[in-house]
């Protein structure tokens, strides 16, 4: 065993030195320099200000505004820090809900949102379009689906005094479709349709 | 299933075989201390390192003094890892002033790294700073994956040389492993991935003011660099909690195909450096072929389940239907950008080979959709399997398969040339038992300990699919999880870094004994009597093996969890 000691210190010094610290920071410098937008987080900024990610979800409450899939992140409580409270798109501690399929706390939570999504656009005894009833694995899903755009744009064009034609065309041109045609599912970015939306009030 | 999903599946299959010969060649000249092309720019830093280590990559050792290189190697790294993740709130690269991490969750997370594990306890954005998730993880993603490359090479040169009494040098190939293999590939899929939006700075986390004017920090890091050796190390361990289904460590459908061939790439190029070493490139492609089978197989019944989705959310009023508007089918803790296709296919992929990250939630996937990944790990990720340990794993089962087909014909079984006798089947036999006895073993105990079922998030038998699966995941050195399990407690952070120490070194030391005790064996010339193993007789056997020893080992635990909750599922039960 001693005699492997000097060439294991040395390698892994070595080792550790190429791939821990040289090969991070020389990543890092030329991602800065070639794709400095993508390596400092996709970072929306208007006036000067963040207002978020174009990769990362944000939460939407208001009926002017597409609202995102539910999101099982939380965040510690302020009034007792070993407790977490439920905090939607907390961007600093991504995670899902880990619910199995025969969980009751599942089944409930989504028959709440079941009924508060119809309730809220008006949809009657309409089936709810899955992924706005069930939480993203990350809690920081920036997409829907089409069908839960669809679901929504009743809502919103009432919300915003809109034809509801106007709203859904606007979904349209911001429908992503699949990446070369077949790579992955057609999506919405709710964040960059919500800012497409107001950019449409100001106008 | 979608007709485009399963063209996506197609895809992804024909970019791994498509790199198979390549990257097999490459790893097969560099291995034998033949110059490649990388040499020019690379060769003067090897020759450096051999000097400054004192070390002479041409002598060779045998197989014991190998397995002690290997292990004090490894002793060094774990000890320099625990030692970091304590002292990081006192080192630089720390912009969010994370404090030292607790003794079990440092033991836990060093034994993780260093066993190619990549099991994490913790949250990464929530626990460690950019120094250890830098020059403690990144390193050991790198090194171990190395490890498991030089373990597989000992394995081959078993068979491949007659009367030999010396397997290799692991300095050698740990070094050459690093340099012409892992990093150059790394540095170019590091910074595609930057170009598909994942992030690398060193920027402390931003705080944005949504569009709603609720605050939002946003987490940051070096990502890239460390994503890409997590996935071609198959090593796993993710810079966000939320692993590869984060939209920072997993933007887009396109760098989720580059992420899913980095998996599956050098495990299966492994295959084609053992057929060249063994001078018939034939008997690489049966072993690929064996894997490919059972790989597609657990493919089509995540796919499947998935796409079928959950009957208790169409019950609650959910529209789980495939249409042109969406995937459908169970997206509970999925993506809308990767549906339902990309979800299961990466959830088979991750845990065939001994990958473990994920992008989706594998606690949330259908009872059957969450067997697959069980199931592969049970059988020990033999399928491509860890970057090295696939195809160790694989030859010990082909092993077995030789040792059944010479019993049922009455001769001593050969492969390749080397008969196999008492001894070498002893081993493999013990190294194929240590599995099963570390995940069942571990899994009974938590079940009926107070303990281990306070940290359950589910109940019913999807509670104890979480037990089983955490214990099977580390034991497999997988490091992906039913993470609804809050394994960070000292009961679980201990018991499970055992689980990951006793999966690679407890199997490691029988394989190497095998390969020790190979090496030095005549390869005879086949003739009329000998089995051929290259032929789609013998892949039938293999896989028939490796369905037969799984099936009767972990029947009886599957059936306790995933198998009982589907029909529960099916009837409309909760918990």
């Amino acid at each position: 065993m001693l005699s492997h000691l000097r060439p294991a210190l040395v390698l892994f010094v070595l080792l550790a030195a190429l791939t821990g610290i040289a090969y991070p920071l020389a990543i890092t410098g030329i991602a800065q320099a070639v794709f400095p937008s993508q390596a400092s987080g996709s970072l929306i900024v208007r006036d000067g200000a963040v207002i978020g990610s174009s990769l990362i979800g944000q939460n939407f409450t208001d009926p002017k505004y597409f609202w995102p899939r539910p999101s099982a992140t939380s965040a510690p409580d302020p009034a007792d820090s070993t407790k977490t409270v439920s905090s939607p798109y907390n961007a600093a501690a991504s995670t899902g809900s880990n619910l199995g399929p025969t969980s009751k706390a599942l089944v409930e939570r989504v028959s709440g949102d079941v009924t508060h999504q119809r309730e809220a656009n008006g949809m009657g005894a309409a089936a709810v379009p899955v992924d706005l009833v069930t939480t993203s694995a990350s809690g920081l899903d920036p997409h829907i689906t089409p069908a839960a755009t669809r679901f929504q744009v009743g809502r919103v064009a009432e919300a915003r005094g809109m034809a509801e034609a106007d709203v859904q065309s606007l979904v349209d041109r911001m429908t992503e479709g699949r990446q070369l045609g077949f790579l992955g599912e057609p999506r919405v970015n709710v964040l960059a349709l919500n800012m497409a939306l107001d950019d449409l009030a100001r106008k | 299933m979608t007709l485009n999903g399963w063209l996506q599946i197609a895809v992804f299959c024909l970019l791994v075989l498509a790199t198979v010969r390549p990257l097999g060649a490459h790893m097969t000249r560099v291995f034998s201390g033949e110059r490649s092309f990388l040499s020019p720019a690379l060769g003067p830093l090897e020759r450096a390192f051999y000097w400054m280590a004192g070390v002479n990559p041409s002598k060779e050792q045998h197989w014991t003094r190998y397995a002690a290189a290997m292990l004090t190697f490894n002793a060094l790294g774990f000890l320099f890892l625990y030692a970091l993740q304590r002292l990081q709130g006192a080192l630089p690269l720390n912009p969010q002033g994370f404090g030292a991490v607790s003794p079990d969750l440092a033991f836990n997370t060093a034994s993780s790294f260093v066993t190619n594990t990549n099991w994490q306890s913790y949250g990464g954005e929530t626990t460690m700073s950019y120094l250890v998730q830098m020059l403690g993880l990144t390193v050991q993603n790198y090194v171990s994956a190395a490890t498991g490359i030089a373990l597989a090479l000992v394995f081959i040169r078993a068979f491949a040389r007659a009367e030999g009494k010396t397997v290799g040098n692991f300095w050698a190939d740990l070094t050459r492993g690093t340099l012409y293999v892992l990093l150059p590939i790394c540095i170019v899929t590091s910074l595609v991935l930057v170009a598909t939006g994942m992030p690398q700075n060193l920027n402390a986390y931003v705080d944005a003011t949504t569009l709603e004017g609720a605050r939002q920090t946003i987490a940051q890091g070096p990502v890239a660099s460390q994503v890409a050796i997590k996935m071609l190390g198959t090593n796993g361990g993710g810079f966000f909690n939320a692993n590869a289904a984060h939209p920072y460590e997993n933007p887009t459908a396109l760098g989720n195909m580059l992420q899913m061939w980095s998996i599956f790439a050098i495990g299966a190029a492994m295959t084609c450096v053992f057929g060249r070493m063994v001078g018939d490139t034939r008997q690489g492609w049966a072993l690929l072929a064996a894997m490919g089978v059972i790989f597609l197989a657990g493919v089509t019944v995540a796919y499947w389940a998935e796409a079928a989705g959950n009957p208790l959310l169409t019950s609650a009023g959910a529209d789980i239907g495939a249409s042109a508007m969406q995937a459908g089918g169970n997206m509970e803790g999925k993506e809308v950008r990767f549906g339902i296709a990309l979800s299961a296919l990466f959830a088979a992929i991750t845990t065939a080979a001994s990958c473990g990250a994920v992008n989706a939630m594998h606690d949330s996937f259908t009872a059957l959709g969450g067997l697959v990944p069980i199931f592969n790990m049970e059988l020990g990720e033999i399928v491509v399997g860890g970057v090295g340990a696939g195809l160790y794993g694989m030859l010990l089962f082909a092993i077995i398969a030789v040792f059944i087909a010479g019993l049922m014909v009455g001769r001593t079984p050969e492969y390749l040339g080397k008969k196999i006798e008492a001894k070498e089947v002893k081993m493999t036999v013990l190294a194929i038992l240590i599995l099963p006895a570390s995940m069942l073993g571990f899994a009974a105990v938590a079940s009926v300990l107070p303990v281990g079922v306070a940290s359950l998030n589910n109940q019913g038998p999807h509670g104890f699919t979480e037990i089983l699966y955490a214990y099977t995941s580390a034991t497999a050195n997988n490091g992906s999880a039913f993470a609804g399990l809050n394994a960070n407690v000292p009961f679980y952070n201990t018991t499970l870094g055992i689980a990951m120490m006793l999966g690679r070194f407890a199997m490691i030391v029988p394989m190497l004994a095998v390969a020790g005790a190979l090496v030095g064996k005549k390869r005879l010339a086949p003739s009329e009597g000998t089995f051929p193993t290259h032929t789609p007789l013998f892949v039938g056997l293999l896989v028939g093996v490796i369905i037969i020893v799984g099936g009767l080992t972990f029947f009886p635990a599957l059936s306790l969890g995933p198998i009982v909750e589907h029909f529960l599922m099916q009837a409309g039960q909760t918990f």
